[in-house]
C-alpha cells in the first residue's frame, strides 16, 4: 500500500508540472495573438492600396496580362499549404491538410495534376511520411510570418505559373490552402484559387460614392501593372500567411487550455486514490496494532 | 511662397507590413522610372512605378526624408499614396549598416543582385544625407 502511494504522489507532482507547461503555453499563446492581429491590421492598408490601385488600372485599361490570362485547357495546377512549424495546437495542422486534400480531389476529378507547395513543418513532414513529392517548402516562421517570406514563395509561385505549357515544372492555376482567422473561438481552413488572378472581386468591388479617377499611368498601363501584379500576388500570400498565424496561436491556446483543464481533472483524480490509499494504510495499520492486542491478551489470558 | 502652398496632400507612406509615414504635406518628391517627379496640391490622378530612390515629403513641420525600395506612387483627390515593399524613414536608417551593406554589394561579382543592392543601399544613403 505504501509503495503504490508513493507512486500516486508521484504522478500527481508530473501531472502537475505538466499543467504548469500548458497553462504557460496557453498564456504566451494568448499573449503573441495580440501581435499576430496587430501585424496583421498593419499589413491592411498595404494591401488595400495595391487593390485600389490593381482595380484602377483594370478598370481603366483594357489590360491583357500574363498573370489574368486563364489557360485554355488547364492540365496542372500548384497548391501551396500553409501549415504550422511546431504542433500542440489541436487540429489545427490537421483541418488545413484535410481541406487540401478535399482540394486535390476537386482538382483530379476536373482532370487536373497537383503540384504541391508547402510553409511549415507540420505539411512537409506530413507529406514525406506519405512519400508523396513536394515541389518546394519553407518552414521556421509560421508564428510570425515576414513579408520577404510571402515575396519568396510569390516569386516561386508566379515563376511556375508564368511557364508555358509543356515546360518543366509549368501550373496553370495556383491555389492556396490556409486558415482564415474569423475569431478567437472560429478558425476555418479555406481554399481560393490565386492564380489566374481575378481582378474584380465582388468583396471589394469599389462602392459607387468613390468611383476611381481617370489615372496617368507612367510610363504605360501596361508596365505599371507589370509591377503591381506580382506585388499583389505578395501581398494576398502574405496576407495568407498572417491569417494563418493569427490562426495557430488561436488554435494552440484553446489546445493549451483544455490540456490544462484535463490536466486539473486528472490530479483531482489522482490525489482522491491517493487518499483513499493512504486512509487504507491508516486502517490496515490499525487493524494490525488490534489484532496485535487481541492475540497478545490471548495468549496472557491463556498462561493464567 | 511655401507658406502659401499650406498642405492640401494628405499623404500615406506604406510599406508591406506597416505605414511608415501618413500626415498633411505640401509636396511630394519622388522617382519615378521616367525622372524625378513633384506632386503639389491639384495634381492629376497618376498611377507610377517609382525606382529605388529617396522620397521627400515636405510638411509644414519640415522635410520628411525616406527611402524606398521600388513600388509605386499613386495620386488621387489630393492623396498621395506611395507604396513599396520596404520603405525606411531617414531617421530609421542605420548610416553604418547601410554603408557596410553598400561596401559589400561592391565587392560583389557584377550581376543584376549586385546593382539591386548598390542602388538600394545608395538610396539609403542619399536619404540620410538630405536629411542631416
Amino acid at each position: 500500500m505504501a509503495v503504490s502511494l508513493r507512486e500516486y504522489r508521484a504522478r500527481i507532482k508530473s501531472t502537475e508540472s505538466m499543467k504548469k507547461i500548458t497553462r504557460a503555453m496557453e498564456l504566451i499563446a494568448a499573449s503573441r495573438i495580440i501581435k499576430a492581429q496587430q501585424r496583421a491590421q498593419a499589413a491592411a492598408p498595404y494591401a488595400r492600396e495595391l487593390t485600389r490601385a490593381v482595380s484602377a488600372v483594370a478598370t481603366f485599361s483594357n489590360v491583357d496580362h500574363p498573370l489574368t490570362k486563364e489557360e485554355e485547357n488547364p492540365v496542372k495546377a500548384a497548391v501551396l499549404i500553409v501549415t504550422s512549424d511546431r504542433g500542440l495546437a489541436g487540429a489545427y495542422s490537421g483541418s488545413v491538410l484535410k481541406e487540401a486534400e478535399r482540394l486535390f480531389e476537386r482538382l483530379r476529378d476536373e482532370g487536373k495534376d497537383v503540384d504541391i507547395f508547402i510553409a511549415g513543418r507540420k505539411g512537409e513532414a506530413y507529406f514525406k511520411f506519405r512519400n508523396r513529392p513536394v515541389v518546394q517548402s519553407w518552414t521556421g516562421f509560421s508564428d510570425q510570418p515576414s513579408y520577404d517570406v510571402a515575396a519568396e514563395i510569390g516569386e516561386a509561385l508566379i515563376t511556375a505559373f508564368l511557364k508555358d505549357q509543356g515546360e518543366e515544372g509549368d501550373v496553370d492555376e495556383v491555389h492556396v490552402v490556409y486558415t482564415r482567422f474569423r475569431s478567437m473561438l472560429v478558425q476555418e481552413p479555406t481554399a481560393v484559387r490565386l492564380l489566374p488572378l481575378e481582378i474584380i472581386e465582388g468583396e471589394q468591388a469599389p462602392e459607387a460614392s468613390e468611383a476611381l479617377p481617370l489615372y496617368e499611368f507612367e510610363p504605360s498601363p501596361e508596365s505599371v501593372l507589370d509591377g503591381l501584379l506580382p506585388q499583389y500576388v505578395q501581398s494576398r500570400i502574405f496576407f495568407a500567411l498572417l491569417q494563418a498565424a493569427a490562426s495557430e496561436l488561436a488554435a494552440r491556446q484553446k489546445a493549451m487550455k483544455s490540456a490544462t483543464d484535463n490536466a486539473e481533472e486528472l490530479i483531482k483524480k489522482y490525489t482522491r486514490i491517493a487518499n483513499q490509499a493512504r486512509q487504507a494504510g491508516i486502517t490496515q495499520e490499525i487493524s494490525e496494532i488490534v489484532g496485535g492486542v487481541n492475540a497478545l491478551a490471548d495468549s496472557n489470558a491463556g498462561s493464567e | 511662397m511655401a507658406g502659401d502652398i499650406g498642405t492640401g496632400l494628405q499623404v500615406e507612406m506604406v510599406a508591406a507590413d506597416r505605414v511608415v509615414w501618413s500626415g498633411e504635406a505640401s509636396m511630394v518628391i519622388a522617382r519615378t522610372s521616367e525622372g524625378d517627379l513633384g506632386v503639389l496640391r491639384g495634381h492629376a490622378p497618376l498611377l507610377s512605378l517609382l525606382v529605388d530612390a529617396a522620397v521627400e515629403i515636405s510638411t509644414p513641420e519640415g522635410v520628411v526624408h525616406a527611402a524606398v525600395d521600388g513600388g509605386f506612387l499613386s495620386v488621387a483627390a489630393d492623396r498621395v499614396s506611395i507604396l513599396s515593399e520596404h520603405a525606411l524613414l531617414a531617421e530609421e536608417i542605420k548610416i553604418d549598416e547601410v554603408k557596410a551593406e553598400l561596401e559589400a554589394a561592391e565587392g560583389m561579382p557584377t550581376g543584376d543582385e549586385r546593382e539591386v543592392r548598390i542602388r538600394r543601399a545608395s538610396a539609403r544613403i542619399r536619404a540620410v544625407e538630405k536629411a542631416s
